[in-house]
């Protein structure tokens, strides 16, 4: 039998709703503006359906512990491997790089 | 044109359950409900999320039920509750 999807939740006890707001951090604002980017017309990477498989499709434990955009962070991840608009090797490079300019700035 | 299915028209949820990015909630698989309303046609969620067309387009139905036919009488609801989902023509049958 199939498993039940991380985010199909229907028909489960879910406990109290946090409907609590919080004003977007910067971090927030610069996933949701990548997002945007590359999901703007005409060249739009992906389909919102594309989106979401890509982040139901989360580990469950991953899909458990991430935030709402940090989700999105590892959505953008995956497709823009899978689009081929850049590769793993690519993205570990450029995180490197950045992490040793942070280490390197906390100096 | 309201595709397959007329407001009022009794349906049962496909019992089916395939892997991959499905868009109806396992809650209301093999259930029976009733059409209220028709909300037009759409590109297929669940082939856009492979990159495909989703084409032909998809009639998208909301359907009626009835919480005693998707709790089994089973839960905190009071008598007469219902609830309703929005369903692609693909994952309903008539009855």
């Amino acid at each position: 039998m199939t498993e039940r999807a991380i985010s199909d939740l229907g028909g489960l006890p879910g406990g109290p709703i946090d409907t609590a707001e919080h004003e977007p951090t910067l971090s927030e604002r610069r996933v949701d503006a990548m997002m945007m980017l590359l999901r703007a017309k005409p060249r739009s990477f992906w389909a919102t359906d594309e989106n979401r498989r890509t982040i139901e499709g989360l580990e469950p434990k991953t899909y458990a512990e991430s935030a709402y955009y940090e989700r999105w962070v590892l959505a953008m991840r995956g497709l823009l491997i899978e689009k081929g608009v850049l590769s793993e090797t690519e993205i570990e490079a450029k995180l490197s790089e950045v992490r040793a300019r942070h280490a390197e700035a906390g100096q | 044109m309201t595709g397959p299915y007329s407001i009022g028209a009794k349906v049962k949820v496909s019992q089916g359950l395939p892997p991959g990015h499905v868009r109806t909630p396992l809650f209301l698989r093999g259930r029976e409900g009733e059409v209220i309303r028709h909300f037009g046609d759409f590109p297929n969620p669940e082939r856009l999320a492979y990159g495909l067309s989703g084409l032909p387009k998809l009639h998208l139905y909301q359907v009626l039920f009835t919480m005693d036919e998707t709790w089994e009488g089973d839960g905190a609801y009071a008598p007469g509750d219902t609830v309703t989902a929005d369903i692609y023509e693909t994952w309903l049958e008539p009855l």
